[in-house]
């Protein structure tokens, strides 16, 4: 793999504030791949032009699409229509055309095939207002890796243009239920490309990815009852970690990869323990007359944030990771569910009810007195979880009758529903950098 | 044990159970309810009443032991929203189940809450566990032991019936005893 960088200026984007208008991209081709919906105005947004790739439709890929939707999808860009013109990484493009489409960066590229079957995927990414070219790459891939490859160019765009990881190349992980055939899948962050982990006549819950992104821990019901297993994604080697008397459920990687914070209901109760990934040496991280799950590590280790109804409703608390005195962290709403805090610690995105709706919400965890900020109009949300960027949340909630997984950003403005064909979607959960 | 001994534990267990619940007792009969129930499978019948005929096998189908032993057993207990009380109601249910496990030691049974569908599945496993923990709690007061039950949950995982309304609902808030 080559790669060219140039310096760049991410300040002389802000100048140029992209007023979003509601619609306005549903039409363009990258829309195709799934339905992005745009709510408010004034994002932030840098306008860039992707060129459909010299030959991409040779190959069984469409990597400018995926590019374009990736692009689109994260809320920090607006596509500008790039005409019908040809373009590829070799061209000199005019950059005075490229100005008066309004676009600030411009990507063009292509893909060959190769003797030995694979592809040669190549691009360049300019900066269309200084007139000079930032950065590109080459990948040579097999074919099933062109839409990962895309991802890449859209993570290598994002990064040079707005100064932070791209996670477009990472993984998500889902349930999806059928009749009575419950199916864990593994997909790319996009939606597609989804694969079968595990079937089961019985349901799969709480799936949670190992911090080294390897492994899946989960609850299963093949037993007749909850138990928490660990499956290695790559080899589908698995084993069963916590299958304790009564209920064994809601695994938490802790951020070292060697243990796990579980819910047990051995010794009665619903009640929080930590756990080794082998499913040695429980240990007892709690102690309430109440029910203790839905524990989630803050990155750093420090803390765990569960759901607790110890106040007579469920809300969310906060402890030490190993366990200590519980402070109450969620305190509008009478029922508040399923934390997940982003990977800078400073967000925490949860379910809480108002009325008769279970909407996703965020609370700056940062800002003393902080209220929870509702960032869905939906009705049925569930289980929440960051991207490895802390950019985007993906989550399951109920569209039209059936339950579907949605991204959004943390304003709740962008929002992309991924693409599923008739089954129920549930339980997303979104991998770490790295596969 | 003798039967006094026997009443006398049946009423103290009855009476324990009934703080649990929010339904005056006053009116409620214990020895005509516990009379009326019918258990199948724990009378003098069955093998002890085979001929003596030395050529006659007695035929085993374990297959079906269980439920048939269990068909007509009530075998569901229904909850308010966000409630795990074992109401009155249910009392009869308590006491049939218990009385099986009490006649027979080595009858084990499963008792699995149940919950509807909004909110998480994981807050939602936890209070299907509550539910079944209240159950198995209230046979244990009536007679049966702690290790012939196991109180599982599956949540709002396996609905009764499908539906987004109250109805629905209520048919989903439930434990139910299954034999293990």
């Amino acid at each position: 793999m080559t790669l060219l960088s140039l310096p760049f200026s991410q300040i002389r984007f802000a100048r140029r504030v992209a007023c979003v208008g509601l619609l306005a991209l549903l039409a363009l081709p990258a829309a195709a791949q799934f339905r992005v919906e745009i709510s408010g105005v004034g994002a932030t947004q840098l306008p860039i032009a992707v060129a459909r790739f010299r030959d991409e439709d040779k190959s069984n890929q469409s990597p400018s699409a995926i590019i374009r939707a990736d692009l689109e999808r994260s809320g920090a860009f607006r596509i500008v229509d790039t005409g019908s013109g040809a373009l590829d990484e070799t061209a000199r493009p005019q950059m005075s055309e490229w100005r008066g489409r309004a676009a600030d960066a411009l990507v063009a590229g292509s893909v060959a095939r190769l003797a030995d079957g694979r592809y040669d995927i190549r691009f360049k990414l300019w900066d269309v207002v200084k007139g000079s070219e930032i950065g590109g790459q080459s990948q040579a891939v097999e074919a099933a890796d062109l839409r990962l490859a895309s991802h890449r160019i859209a993570d290598f765009i994002y990064e040079k243009l707005t100064g932070e990881k791209g996670v477009f190349s990472t993984r998500i992980a889902y349930v999806t239920r059928a009749g009575n055939r419950y199916t864990l899948r593994v997909a790319d962050a996009d939606g597609e490309n989804g694969q079968v982990a595990l079937n089961s006549g019985q349901p799969i819950i709480s799936p949670a990815w190992s911090p080294n992104g390897k492994e899946l821990a989960y609850v299963s019901f093949e037993r007749q009852k909850a138990v928490v297993f660990v499956h290695n994604v790559a080899t589908g080697e698995r084993r069963a970690i916590a299958d304790f008397r009564g209920s064994n459920s809601a695994p938490a990687w802790a951020p070292d990869g060697e243990r796990l914070a579980v819910t047990l209901s051995r010794d009665g109760g619903s009640q929080l323990f930590s756990i080794g990934k082998s499913g040695d040496s429980p240990r007892r991280l709690a102690s309430s007359p109440a029910i203790d799950t839905e524990a989630q590590y803050s990155v750093d280790g420090r803390y765990l944030y569960f759901t607790s109804d110890r106040g007579g409703a469920p809300q969310i608390y906060r402890m030490a990771a190993n366990g200590g005195n519980a402070e109450r962290v969620t305190f509008s709403g009478g029922y508040s569910i399923s934390p997940t805090v982003s990977p800078d610690g400073r967000t925490l995105a949860y379910v809480t009810r108002a009325g008769n709706a279970f909407r996703l919400v965020v609370l700056d965890l940062a800002t003393p007195g902080a209220q929870p900020v509702t960032i869905t109009e939906t009705s049925d949300d569930e289980h929440p979880s960051f991207a490895p960027n802390g950019r985007l949340l993906i989550y399951a909630t109920r569209v039209q009758g059936r339950i579907v997984l949605m991204t959004t950003t943390l304003d709740g403005k962008i929002k992309a529903r991924l693409p599923s064909q008739t089954a129920d979607l549930r339980e997303p959960v979104w991998g770490p950098y790295g596969r | 044990m003798n039967t006094l001994h026997r009443h006398l534990l049946t009423a103290v267990a009855v009476a324990s159970l009934a703080a649990c619940s929010s339904v005056k007792l006053d009116d409620a009969p214990v020895e005509s309810r516990t009379g009326s129930t019918v258990v199948p499978g724990t009378g003098s019948g069955g093998a002890n009443s085979a001929s003596s005929s030395q050529t006659r096998v007695a035929p085993v189908d374990v297959t079906s032991t269980s439920n048939v032993s269990m068909s007509n057993l009530p075998r569901v207990v229904y909850f308010d929203f966000d409630s795990y009380i074992v109401k009155d109601d249910y009392r009869p249910v308590i006491e049939a189940n218990a009385k099986v496990l009490s006649a027979d030691r080595k009858r084990h049974m499963a008792v699995e809450g149940h919950t509807d569908d909004r909110g998480s599945s994981e807050y939602n496993l936890a209070l299907g566990q509550r539910r079944a923990e209240a159950v198995v709690k209230s046979l244990t007061l009536l007679g049966a032991e702690q290790t012939q039950l196991e109180a599982v949950s599956f949540g709002k995982e396996r609905p009764a019936v499908q539906g987004e309304d109250e109805a629905a609902w209520a048919k989903n808030r439930r434990a139910e005893l299954a034999s293990r």
